[in-house]
């Protein structure tokens, strides 16, 4: 079994992860969870990947990329991966802006 | 005269033996910063190890199966992980209590994998709860147990100069 390429440090019932998640699946995308307990001062693997202890936090291996904030994830994984016409041309007419979205995206990242 | 006190027997396990392949299994694997469901092959991919079934972390055998391996400083020999019902909250406090960072524990709240392995031991006065009786199996590359040791008695200790000279032969 080959190991997926993503990566998601994730906290247990966290909204904003669970958004990545659910983008990560409607994207068909495999990945591995890595789980981080709700004390900030228990989060130091996220923050060595980081340089913050939010959550959701992705490190994808294919691309090199790592990042936090679930607006800034969601919007990387619909460019990078929400447009392959190898997978399925008909998923394409539904595509979202990722720009508009991200952009009525206020909220920031869940602390706790 | 007899002792005051009642060591209570186990009885023979169903238990998979020296030169069997060891059952493959996936839980969360907890580390001293996070966890993550990890199969015991997938280890294995690094190198032999040991697997070492014990009871609920905070209990006392937990407490002193782990010192004493954490004492003898066997992670700078070979790759020990560990296995209870524990959940991975409890785990990550067992391994900073107990200055375990070089050791990882799978976390198995509904006691399948020692099931699996013929070792599950239904709690007496806790109902509704089963635990692995402690063992520990040493594990060659390829997953074939070389060394397995599933105690008969409740409490009792694995025999480390046992494991240990095993681990050596490896």
């Amino acid at each position: 079994m080959t190991r997926p390429d993503i990566t998601v440090y994730r906290l247990q019932a966290c909204p904003y992860c669970e958004r990545v998640i659910r983008v990560l699946n409607d994207l068909d995308l495999e990945y591995r969870s890595r789980f981080v307990e709700p004390p900030h001062s228990r989060r130091n693997v996220v923050k060595r990947l980081t340089g913050a202890r939010t959550v959701p936090a992705i490190v994808d291996e294919r691309t090199g990329v790592t990042m936090s904030e679930s607006a800034r994830i969601v919007e990387y994984l619909e460019r990078t991966y929400g447009e392959r016409p190898e997978i399925g041309a008909e998923s394409v007419t539904e595509a979202d802006d990722p720009d508009e979205e991200a952009a009525s995206l206020t909220a920031t990242e869940v602390s706790e | 005269m007899s002792p005051d006190f009642d060591v209570v027997e186990l009885g023979p396990a169903d238990s998979p033996s020296v030169g069997e392949t060891a059952p493959d299994f996936t839980r969360p694997l907890v580390n001293d910063e996070y966890w993550e469901d990890t199969s015991l092959s997938e280890l294995l991919d690094s190198g032999p190890l040991v697997l070492l079934f014990h009871t609920m972390d905070g209990d006392f055998p937990a407490t002193y199966i782990w010192q004493e391996i954490r004492d003898r400083a066997w992670a700078e020999t070979i790759d020990v992980v560990g296995l209870s019902i524990s959940s991975p909250y409890e785990h990550k406090r067992f391994i900073d209590d107990h200055d375990l960072e070089d050791y990882r524990l799978f976390s198995d709240p509904k006691n399948l994998i020692a099931e699996q392995y013929g070792i599950a031991h239904d709690l007496d006065g806790m109902e509704g709860i089963s635990e692995p009786r402690p063992a520990a199996f040493v594990l060659d590359t390829d997953g074939t147990i070389e060394y397995a040791w599933v105690s008969t008695e409740w409490p009792e200790f694995p025999p480390y100069d046992e494991i240990e000279a095993s681990i050596d032969e490896l």
